[in-house]
């Protein structure tokens, strides 16, 4: 598996054949399977054509017009039946399959996810837990995660290959899907339908950690933002500008629902749904012109200055 | 005869803007479609570029956009349709001895229907409006996906555009459609009973008749897309209560026959082809036809599987995978039917046949992709990746366009009286295979690897520029198989070797006329005994009608 | 025809379908059983399907050369059919002007009109030919060889009538 080795060589890893999860175990070793079958049609059919070519190719010394065959009942039905024989087994297989992975109701002690889906950005709220948050899902390893999929404006799908298949998030739809990160570590995935400018920059992380660390950081993102003066008086800036008409920051301001939660941004590893690495850099350069890391998205260039830039950085950094 | 001074130019003009010919205007829709193409290939080109190596900034998002949305509607509407149903005009009548199709002013409106809807499409690119506002061509894919599509999220014109184009084009289709069944059920010459007619005319028989059910849908659906972005209807708003997935079911029923649409002819050229260039009659022809009226009926049961991810119950997704599963068989025999013509035969690979057993060797492949796509569960993890992709040139590609140029190395004789140059035309298929195995090989890994579609820019460090590389690369190479196709066709309108009325010792009517065939095809309309009228000419004592 | 009227059926089965999934899914709004009356509803199926009738009986006439008796009962199907045009011009002005029911107004609405409309879009192509035809009858310029061309047309227009057997019966009785 050429494509499997390259995969694990490479430092994020989406490949469906490296699953941690027993959503998408199954889905691997139905290919394997499957694989198989369609490897022997394979084999045989184009065995057959790269015969034929090489057999039956003209000389172009023949005298005459070779027998003509206009038809034989018994191979055409003999290749009518084999191949129905073997859709019948591929239609049991998948269907047994559908069944087995199928999730309607979220298991005893599972943990329930909403997953938004926003042009172009991913909210999550636990709501069992209290907690929103965007961009990146943590959650506690060996878990079943039963995710409830929505979409706040067009049609989004969420996919992490690694977890699970992908099932779409429609307006005005109830769909949902679920997996169970059987290990520690950070799994990778994004919008897989089209949405709009930015769809390929709509970004998914799950953070699959041990019981304890997803307590503590569960604890710590009900915390309302934490208090901390900065010298350029950052979140001074924040309330007196627009920002405040998108975002909330717990403790601080709730208005806004349009962008992303921010109370704990620090907690994140990436910024714009994944488009960027969390620096005070690129921080920096988000608010100077969200367009220069994510072209077209909705974050209007609220036009800063550099100063109220790095004053807002200052404050942004201390939600922790 | 003498005549007056005039501009011949502007003669020959005139006399092909009126023509009602079937053989003209299918000449018109080709050459269409094959303008088209080049069009739409260079849109794939500049994607290519865009997408050679990760966070490249080549083409902006919604230039992108527009563009893998235009490349996949003009190659669907704009080069296959034309192409295909151009081919049926010009070649339907002459195979069942006909002097043109039964409603000849119908077919020059269709075709001017499509000519202006291609325009308006295009105009859009100066025209229209983008999804932010900006100006641009339609750029919320080929499918155009509510609510994506609703003035909401899509305020600019170019949606608009595509719709309308679109509706006019698809009018075009829908009378060719009414014309091919007609003239197909009405005007066979003596003897012609359905079963002796050419496989191709049951090809385009049954083709026409899924035109006839399948585009209506689409027709609906843009309308009421039309009227919630122009006239405040809701059909489409979830706010206020409607469903999204209605357009997809009603996209989706028109949109999977319509792939069947599109290869059909595609199959009808190869088993034009393939006997010929074997020395071999047709295997099967009987069962040829069931299996081709049978994907017809099936093609219209089994359009969810695009929709696999949509969240459908269970009980559903397994009737759509078994019936997509189904389509498989009478598609199989097809495949078979046409090695066991070959085998056994004096196998001459002139470039049609190359073409020809490309398209069988990559339809091949194609077909097992799509079965395994069909796998529920194997689709949650490749829908909407380039795994699809890779599927469907596979099939539309290394199938329906190798099938097009074998027709078209085929018939270009006849129509022209000119062969195409055979060196250029061998370097040209092996050119286009290369190039196509090195551009949508790779791709079926970039799905496995997790890269999904429509995307304008991938992020480093995912296991994706070695494929999207090759890829790429192999976008290059059949930038020189496609120019060599244009080469040679100039270079043999002027400079080829006449072919005369029958250059390949083929069996049908088309070849018992002159190359071009007269105005009138027929002087005297023919009357025949069996499915290969020009056997039993050039073989009285062992004719067919002996053994059908 | 029949190809026209095959693809014709599959246009009208899709707008049917969505009507079909969008009953009762209107958010708000004026609701079919609040403003669709039976009253005029039915009188005008009735002048409809009449004048299926009436057309076969001209067509009748014409095959035995009465030329007479095909002119008046193909007007008296040209009558008919506008009759249902304008009975179904008074029900939406009613519907819009007193029940506040538009296109705009919810889903009800939207599927409402674009039903009802482009059937009646059809009726008056078909009324329209079909006064032509008498036009040119009466102008005596239709001779022996368009018979089988008006007795095409008057396929049409029964193909009109089914369709709003079918468009009455899910509007009118099953959405309410």
């Amino acid at each position: 598996m050429l494509g499997a080795s390259l995969a694990v060589a490479s430092p994020q890893n989406l490949n469906m054949f490296n699953p941690v999860s027993p959503a998408a175990t199954p889905i691997r070793d139905l290919f394997f399977l499957v694989f198989g079958v369609i490897g022997l049609i394979f084999l045989i059919t184009e065995g057959a054509l790269i015969l034929s070519i090489f057999k039956f190719r003209s000389t172009g010394k023949e005298t005459k017009e070779p027998p003509q065959m206009y038809g034989s009942n018994p191979i055409e039905l003999a290749w009518t039946v084999v191949p129905v024989l073997i859709v019948f087994v591929l239609f049991l297989v998948t269907t047994r399959s559908i069944y087995s992975l199928d999730m309607q109701e979220p298991p005893e002690g599972a943990l329930r996810v909403k997953a938004t889906g926003h042009q172009w950005w991913w909210e999550f709220e636990y709501e069992d837990l209290g907690i929103t948050t965007a961009g990146e899902l943590h959650v506690p390893k060996g878990v079943p995660v039963f995710v409830e999929l929505r979409s706040a404006d067009v049609i989004h799908s969420f996919w992490v290959p690694r977890l699970a298949g992908k099932i779409d998030c429609i307006p005005n739809r109830e769909n949902h899907m679920w997996f169970q990160a059987d290990e520690i570590g950070t799994w990778y995935g994004q919008c897989a339908e089209f949405c709009g400018t930015q769809h390929a920059k709509m970004l998914i992380r799950v953070i699959s950690e041990d019981k304890k660390d997803f307590d503590s950081w569960a604890t710590n993102q009900l915390l309302p933002a934490v208090e901390v003066p900065t010298p350029m008086n950052g979140k001074d800036t924040f309330l007196s500008l627009a920002c405040v008409n998108c975002h909330t920051v717990q403790g601080v301001t709730h208005q806004g629902g349009f962008g992303p939660d921010l109370t704990h941004l620090m907690s994140r590893d990436t910024i714009a749904s994944g488009a960027a690495e969390n620096t005070p850099e690129n921080l920096t350069k988000w608010l100077l012109n969200p367009n220069s890391i994510k072209d077209g998205c909705l974050m209007p260039n609220m036009m800063l200055t550099e100063k109220q830039v790095a004053s807002l950085v200052e404050f942004l950094t201390t939600l922790k | 005869m003498t005549t007056a001074p005039y501009n011949p130019l502007s003669s020959k003009l005139h006399d092909w803007v009126t023509t009602v010919d079937h053989k003209k205007l299918g000449v018109m829709y080709i050459v269409s479609g094959l303008f088209y193409l080049i069009v739409a290939g260079c849109e794939a080109l500049m994607m290519r570029w865009q997408l050679a190596i990760p966070d490249n900034s080549v083409l902006s998002p919604d230039t992108f956009n527009a563009f893998f949305t235009m490349h996949g509607t003009t190659m669907i509407f704009l080069v296959g349709m034309p192409i295909l149903l151009g081919a049926a005009n010009y070649f339907i009548p002459l195979m069942i001895g006909a002097r043109d199709m039964a409603f000849p002013r119908l077919n020059a409106f269709g075709f001017w229907l499509f000519f202006f809807g291609a325009l308006l499409l295009y105009f859009s690119f100066l025209g229209g409006q983008g999804l932010s506002g900006e100006p641009g061509a339609p750029d919320v894919g080929w499918f155009a996906y509510a609510p994506l599509t609703s003035t909401t999220f899509s305020p600019g014109s170019a949606t608009d555009y595509w719709i309308i184009s679109l509706f006019v084009a698809g009018m075009g289709s829908i009378m060719t459609a009414v014309n091919l069944v007609t003239t197909i059920l009405t005007m066979r010459c003596e003897g012609m009973t359905l079963m002796k007619m050419p496989i191709f005319a049951w090809m385009m028989l049954v083709d026409a008749l899924l035109i006839l059910i399948a585009l209506p849908t689409l027709t609906a659906i843009q309308i009421m897309l039309l009227l919630d972005r122009q006239f405040g209807a809701h059909f489409f708003d979830a706010q206020a209560g409607a469903d999204p997935m209605i357009w997809q079911h009603l996209f989706w029923f028109f949109g999977h026959p319509e792939v069947y649409i599109l290869i059909l002819p595609g199959f009808a050229f190869v088993s034009e082809v393939t006997p010929v260039f074997s020395r071999k009659v047709l295997f099967g022809y009987s069962l040829m036809v069931a299996a081709t009226v049978s994907i017809g009926f099936i093609a219209l049961g089994v359009w969810a599987h695009h929709m696999f991810a949509t969240g459908l119950s269970p009980a559903v997704l397994s009737y759509f995978a078994g019936a997509t599963f189904i389509i498989g068989v009478p598609t199989g025999m097809k495949i078979f039917n046409w090695i066991a013509t070959m085998w056994g035969g004096h196998i001459r690979f002139e470039t049609p046949m190359l073409f020809a057993t490309g398209f069988i060797s990559m339809f091949v492949i194609g077909g097992l992709t799509g079965i395994m796509l069909a796998i529920v569960p194997m689709d949650w993890q490749l829908s909407d990746t380039y795994f699809v992709v890779g599927h469907f040139h596979f099939v539309l590609f290394g199938g329906l366009l190798f099938a097009i140029f074998s027709g078209f190395f085929y018939w270009f004789p006849k129509v022209t009286g000119k062969l195409l140059n055979e060196t250029m035309g061998k370097w040209q298929f092996w050119l286009l295979f290369v190039g196509f195995l090195l551009t949508f090989g790779p791709m079926h890994m970039s799905g496995f690897e997790g890269m999904p579609r429509r995307i304008y820019t991938y992020m480093p460090g995912r296991g994706l520029e070695l494929w999207n590389m090759l890829a790429s690369i192999g976008a290059l190479v059949q930038v020189f198989g496609f120019s060599l196709f244009v080469i040679n066709v100039i270079w043999s309108l002027r400079n080829g070797k006449l072919a005369g009325d029958d250059p390949w010792d083929a069996w049908t009517l088309e070849w018992s006329t002159t190359s071009p065939p007269p105005p009138w095809n027929y002087a005297e309309l023919p009357s025949i005994r069996s499915r290969r009228p020009l056997w039993d000419e050039k073989h009285p004592e062992d004719p067919d009608w002996l053994y059908e | 025809m029949i190809s026209l009227t095959i693809t014709d059926v599959f246009f009208f089965a899709s707008l049917i379908v969505v009507y079909l999934a969008y009953i009762g899914k209107s958010i708000s709004g004026p609701l079919p059983a609040e403003v669709l009356g039976l009253g005029l509803v039915g009188v005008n199926t009735v002048a409809l399907l009449a004048s299926s009738a009436t057309v076969v009986v001209a067509l009748r006439a014409l095959r035995k050369n009465k030329q007479t008796q095909f002119l008046t009962w193909l007007l008296i199907t040209v009558l008919l059919g506008t009759w249902f045009l304008v009975g179904t011009g008074i029900e939406w002005y009613g519907l819009i002007v007193d029940k506040n029911l538009s296109l705009q107004t919810n889903l009800f609405g939207s599927t409402f009109y674009t039903l009802v409309g482009f059937h009646a879009f059809h009726v008056t192509f078909g009324v329209s030919v079909l006064f032509f035809i008498w036009l040119c009858s009466v102008l005596g310029w239709v001779q022996n060889k368009h018979h089988q061309n008006i007795e095409y047309v008057s396929w049409y227009w029964h193909f009109v009538d089914t369709v709003w057997i079918a468009v009455f019966l899910v509007v009118y009785v099953i959405g309410k």
